[in-house]
């Protein structure tokens, strides 16, 4: 269990989040030996390679050959042992898709996915190496956790909850160089569980992964500049979504706005939408992520500002989301 | 000899330029597969200035020989080779892997003229190579379809789909190179995913094999030239490479799939190309 689990053996401020993943593994590796490691000629870019060099025999690189690298995990899971993954996030939420689907969620396994340069983390390499899609496609997976750590020390905390966690998970990782926003492991982090980093009554900002660091800003500087009290939360994981979340947001903020670095389609702002809707509560709602569109090439941090995903474009979003106008029901003002 | 010896001077001189050309734009973008980018230097040379149908003022010619560089990560070496034919200016890859640049390390077909198919996901590109190969066959049309694959990329399975649907249909208007260098990113292939015996897995999949050195020209061409000529059966030129051809600390090199350079590496990888040159153009006096 993660309570047990008190140690770290990573430095946060020097190390990226798959460098990090990679000294947990291994630490783990030594409390639980049903534990290997798979990759597909990633083992270095993903970081397992260090799992891999300490347990070689319970490593096992498959080549440049993502479906069989899925084939194989889930026949592996099925001998009662514990798969972690890792190959960048494209190759996996889309090349592997189908053995992601059917052999690993279909079955329920109990397979760990620790998927690297997600999102437009891997900027200038082009489209086929950007990852706008996954958190879309695997959210989709019945059976499946999918987590999206908000840096480095929160991919500590996620990688060591997945193990006792049952079924398959996927967690999206950056390229490295992802900022950190916790300065220790010294907070609860629970699957499915939002956190508040930041309280607020006027709006709510829901976010995951890179944005929640800029989302933190935006409210400190909103509080300073237009005295704006913005609620921020860290929803690390998209599924299953900590509703109860979503809904006090609805009901306490009455605005919302979410921020992924993932298409606005299907991903964690569509899994919000979901929970507004069916709720039938008048809410102001935006979503901010990558349009319907293949991203531009560029480094990152220029993408997440180009996207308006950065402390300024969240500042202007939140600024003309406290103008929109919506349809206020006047009888449910004390529910929840 | 299907190649004078004129012709192989001018050739290397390219070939010179080419590896000078991927050494600054690996400088500027501050990092690319430079490894990858060298192997198949002489491969693209000796298609683009001897063997192709292609005319770069007029890109989408549709009767143009196509190309399908399946290694989608030598962008870097296939880009400043489709500059230098004309297709755009050199000067634009300054740009590369920068802001809002149309150059991704990974070529896209929509923003950058003479790149018939985007690639860079491993294992897409003989799929659609083939595709080509058909659609010229159902159009009556005499273009032949070119596909360089990396040796590692030939884990992928698609690969081998391709390779059955290419002999199936009995494609002798694909002509498939493999850029065997034996190095993929986490070791050799043979440490990684063995692929050996891999002469007799192409045959079996119904391939005319040629295996030459992939560095060499005129063998390069005599390859080429009877496999344009085959009538039976699909052929692909399993061409041994080095990785890092042409910069000595590079060579067959593993840390040197992608990197980057400062401005002394720069000057030390030029002049080891310009000592590749020398050596090869005193070898043909
Ligand atoms: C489907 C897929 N998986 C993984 C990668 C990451 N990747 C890029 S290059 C490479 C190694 C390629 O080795 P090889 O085909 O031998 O190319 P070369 O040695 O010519 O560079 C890998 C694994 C990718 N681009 N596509
Ligand atoms: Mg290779």
């Amino acid at each position: 269990m993660t309570e047990g689990l008190t140690w770290t053996v990573y430095d946060a401020d020097t190390m990226t989040q798959s460098e990090i993943y990679g000294e947990v593994l291994c630490r783990l590796g030594e409390e639980n030996p049903r534990i290997v490691g798979l990759s597909a000629d990633l083992a270095n870019s993903t970081k397992i390679g260090k799992f891999g060099k300490k347990f070689p025999d319970r490593f096992f690189n498959v080549g440049i050959a993502e479906q069989n690298l899925f084939g194989v995990a889930a026949g592996l899971a099925k001998t009662g042992l514990i798969p972690f993954v890792s190959t960048m996030a494209a190759f996996t939420a889309m090349r592997g898709a189908e053995q992601v689907r059917t052999d690993i969620c279909y079955q329920n396994l109990n397979c760990k996915i620790i998927a690297t340069h997600a999102g437009t983390s891997f900027g200038s390499a082009g489209t086929t190496h950007h990852c706008t899609e996954d958190l879309a496609i695997m959210r989709s997976f019945a059976n499946m956790t999918v987590i999206a750590p908000a840096d480095g020390i929160e991919t500590a905390k996620a990688v060591k909850a997945c193990v006792d966690y049952p079924g398959p998970v996927y967690i999206r990782i950056g390229r490295g160089f992802e900022p950190k926003f916790y300065e220790n492991e010294e907070y609860d982090f629970q699957i499915g569980k939002a956190i508040e980093v930041n309280p607020g009554t006027d709006i709510t900002l829901i976010c995951c992964g890179v944005t929640v660091l800029q989302a933190a800003e935006a409210a400190k500087f909103l509080k300073e500049n237009d005295d704006l009290s913005v609620r921020v939360l860290n929803m690390h994981t998209i599924k299953p979504l900590d509703e109860e979340a979503v809904m006090a947001a609805v009901t306490d903020t009455r605005r919302i706005i979410t921020f992924e670095d993932h298409t606005i389609l299907g991903g964690l702002g569509s899994a919000v939408a979901d929970v507004i809707a069916a709720s039938g509560k008048g809410c102001a709602f935006s979503k901010v992520g990558i349009p319907d569109c293949y991203c531009i090439v560029g480094y990152p941090e220029d993408l997440c500002s180009h996207y308006k995903l950065d402390t300024d474009g969240i500042i202007d979003k939140v600024r003309e989301v406290m103008k929109m106008d919506f349809e206020e029901a006047d009888d449910w003002e004390d529910e929840v | 000899m299907p190649v004078t010896d004129q012709e192989i001077k001018v050739l290397h001189e390219k070939a010179c330029q080419l590896r000078k050309d991927i050494i600054d734009i690996t400088y500027w973008a501050g990092g690319a597969h430079i490894g990858g980018a060298m192997s198949m230097v002489e491969i693209l040379i000796l298609l683009y200035y001897k063997y192709m149908k292609i005319d770069p003022k007029n890109p989408t010619w549709k009767e143009r020989d196509r190309m399908v560089l399946s290694k989608g990560h030598g962008g870097v070496g296939y880009a400043p080779l489709l500059a230098r034919k004309g297709y755009f200016d050199f000067q634009d890859l300054k740009e590369f892997n920068k802001f809002k640049s149309p150059f991704g390390m990974h070529l896209d077909s929509l923003k950058v003229k003479g790149v018939d198919v985007s690639t860079g996901s491993l294992g897409h590109g003989l799929p659609m190579a083939v595709g080509m190969s058909l659609g010229a066959r159902v159009q009556k049309q005499s273009w032949l379809t070119y596909c360089i694959l990396g040796d590692g990329e030939c884990n992928e399975g698609s690969i081998w789909e391709a390779a059955m649907a290419a002999s199936h249909f009995k494609l002798t208007n694909l002509i498939t190179f493999v850029d065997r260098n034996r190095l993929m990113i986490d070791g050799t292939t043979e440490e990684i995913m063995g692929l050996e015996p891999f002469v007799d897995k192409w045959k079996a999949f119904g391939f005319v094999v040629k295996e030459v050195d992939g560095h060499n020209f005129t063998a390069l061409a005599d390859a080429i030239e009877s496999a344009q000529k085959e009538t039976k059966a699909p052929v692909v030129i399993i061409a041994n490479t080095f990785k890092g051809k042409g910069v000595d600390f590079m060579e067959n090199n593993v840390k040197w799939h992608y990197g980057g350079l400062d401005t002394d590496l720069v000057e030390k990888a030029k002049a080891s190309v310009d000592r590749m040159y020398e050596q090869a153009i005193n070898l043909k006096k």
